[in-house]
């Protein structure tokens, strides 16, 4: 069997005497949409970091298409396919939202009408067609997180790196982006997301891991982990899985 | 060609002017001016575009000038070609700058120190060096013939100034339109988010500061050609890192006319106060410091900015007024 598109091989990444990501390994495959989830400060975010080129890891490996690319530079990770989105949402504040998605565009359009059109066309699709002109600091937050979207689906990824995306959304909201995130998967992207909303991970996601401390503690289908153990421990506290069972046992 | 009609229909105003003003002192005022906007273009690509701030374009200006200066008096180079050589110095002197400042990833302040800092140290370097003249500086020959690069006619000195203007003002242009000038826009509003969808923000700020460089240094080069008389303090003096960047920020930083527009109103305030109080020496950059404040503080996008915003309010006021004569009118 092939080699998924990406995987990270023990990558650890200290922070002088924290160690943020300790020895973690998962892997994507393209076409599919791999969730990464755990408690707050378990290291997800520091972890797409590393995987997109803006933090070293202080050990470790990640391959991406079959190839080493652990410290490759953002830039250049972002030419061979790789897109992020930020869990706090880093618009071009001054330009419109059609400029915010043409910088994206850029990358694979060198003429400005190609990179243009081709920023409307993804505008349209994340459904940001009615507010292309708008400048990126006056939008809402769900406008804002959607243009995080489209300015990454813009440079036309391989494989597109979540963070968030669904965080301070309310639930009408997320109904309106989830099929738009499945439609990314359906044309051959490797989705990785990590995601807080677990209602979107169990309905979106194939292939869970859990993070907790900068280790990787389960993995598996979303309903193996939701019921794994070590996973509830991690999000309720020491002796809560058999809290649980002793309360359903009652 | 519509992209560039604004440009035409500007640089043609201001070729006009020599058909009314024949007064010696308006085109010499002029050509200061326009010599400044030229300066104060190349830092607008910079600091405009990139939103690097730089305070030391004297470095390019100075360098310019004195490539000229020196090819001309020491070696009898062509002064076009002492011109165009000084361009590429300050290009080349724009790259070693950019090299070490941005791979060592200093932003913001840090930025503007390091280049202040270059700008000093050539400062002080040309004051000492017996190739500048150290510091008795350089005079170059009175030569009033158009091969030599010098004019009898003040008009046509003007003309030239306002021809690199205009080139000046047609690169912004097309940066704006360019890939590179998109990507240079994504650096400035956000470096990490630039990268994230492929930007090179090195190489990106280093060509940036590069044709910034050439530019200001076009105007060092024709300082030289029209006062024939340079030394450290004129050619790496802060007064002209200072107008380089007050020029843009008052008229509009990021905008295509900004560097033009903040120079007549920079110059223009600066001979006003003159008048006023005679030659007080400093009184001049109070004045130039009491408007950038102002400007800051109520036109932050500058003076362009502060029209475009106008002429935006005044045009949604007109909407508005039609619209209820209509209605008045209906009912």
């Amino acid at each position: 069997m092939a080699e998924p598109l990406l995987v990270v091989e023990r990558v650890s990444r200290r922070f002088g005497g924290l160690l943020a990501v300790n020895g973690a390994s998962l892997s994507a495959p393209a076409a599919r949409i791999t969730a990464l989830i755990g408690p707050n400060g378990a290291g997800k975010t520091t972890l797409f970091a590393i995987i997109s080129g803006f933090l070293q890891p202080s050990a470790g490996r990640v391959r991406y298409g079959g190839q080493d690319v652990t410290g490759k530079q953002p830039h250049l990770l972002a030419r061979r396919g790789v897109a992020r989105t930020f869990q706090i949402v880093q618009p071009f504040a001054g330009l419109t939202v059609r400029d915010n998605i043409a910088v994206g565009a850029y990358l694979r359009y060198r003429a400005r009408t190609d990179a243009l059109a081709a920023a409307d066309a993804v505008g349209e699709e994340v459904g940001l067609g009615e507010l292309l002109d708008r400048p990126a600091y006056a939008l809402t937050v769900a406008a804002q997180k959607r243009l995080e979207l489209a300015r990454a689906l813009a440079t036309e990824p391989k494989l597109l790196l979540l963070d968030e995306v669904l965080a301070g959304l309310n639930p009408s909201e997320i109904r309106d982006i989830v099929p738009v995130i499945r439609t990314f998967c359906a044309r051959g992207i490797a989705i990785v997301m990590i995601e807080h909303v677990m209602q979107a991970v169990m309905s979106l996601a194939e292939h869970v891991f859990v993070l907790a401390e900068g280790r990787i503690i389960a993995e598996g289908s979303p309903a193996v982990v939701a019921n794994d153990a070590a996973v509830i421990e991690a999000y309720l506290g020491h002796g809560s899985p058999a809290k649980i069972r002793s309360v359903h046992a009652g | 060609m519509k992209p560039f009609a604004p440009i035409a229909v500007v640089v043609a105003a201001f070729a006009a002017v020599p058909l009314f003003a024949h007064s010696n002192v308006v085109l010499n005022f002029l050509v200061v001016t326009l010599m400044i906007a030229l300066a104060g273009a190349g830092w607008n690509i910079l600091g405009g575009y990139g939103g690097q701030y730089s305070f030391g374009h004297a470095a390019f200006f100075g360098t310019g000038a004195y490539v000229t200066a020196i090819l001309q008096v020491r070696y009898g180079v062509n002064a076009w070609l002492g011109f165009a050589a000084g361009v590429a110095a300050g290009a080349a002197v724009g790259a070693v700058i950019g090299g070490l400042a941005f791979r060592a990833g200093l932003r913001s302040s840090y930025f503007a120190l390091v280049t202040l800092a270059f700008a000093e140290v050539l400062r002080i370097l040309a004051s000492v060096a017996p190739i500048t003249g150290a510091g008795v500086g350089i005079l170059i020959k009175l030569d009033l013939r158009a091969e030599a690069f010098q004019f009898r006619s003040r008009a046509v000195f003007y003309l030239v100034i306002l021809a690199l203007v205009a080139v000046a003002l047609v690169l912004t242009r097309l940066l704006e339109r360019s890939r590179f000038g998109a990507w240079l826009i994504a650096v400035r509003e956000n470096e990490d988010a630039a990268m994230a969808v492929g930007v090179d923000a090195t190489a990106v700020k280093l060509g940036a500061i590069v044709l910034s460089a050439a530019v200001t240094a076009a105007a060092g080069c024709f300082y030289a050609q029209y006062f024939l008389f340079i030394d450290a303090g004129i050619a790496y003096g802060t007064w002209i890192s200072i107008e380089a960047l007050l020029t843009p920020i008052i008229g509009g930083v990021g905008s295509i006319f900004g560097a033009l527009l903040g120079a007549l109103v920079v110059k223009s305030l600066g001979e006003a106060v003159k008048l006023v109080t005679g030659d007080a020496p400093g009184l001049d950059l109070m004045v130039y410091g009491a408007v950038l404040i102002l400007v800051i503080r109520f036109a932050p996008r500058g003076l362009v900015g502060a029209l475009a915003d106008a002429h935006g309010y005044l045009l949604r006021r007109f909407v508005a007024a039609s619209k209820s004569t209509a209605e008045a009118a209906r009912g």
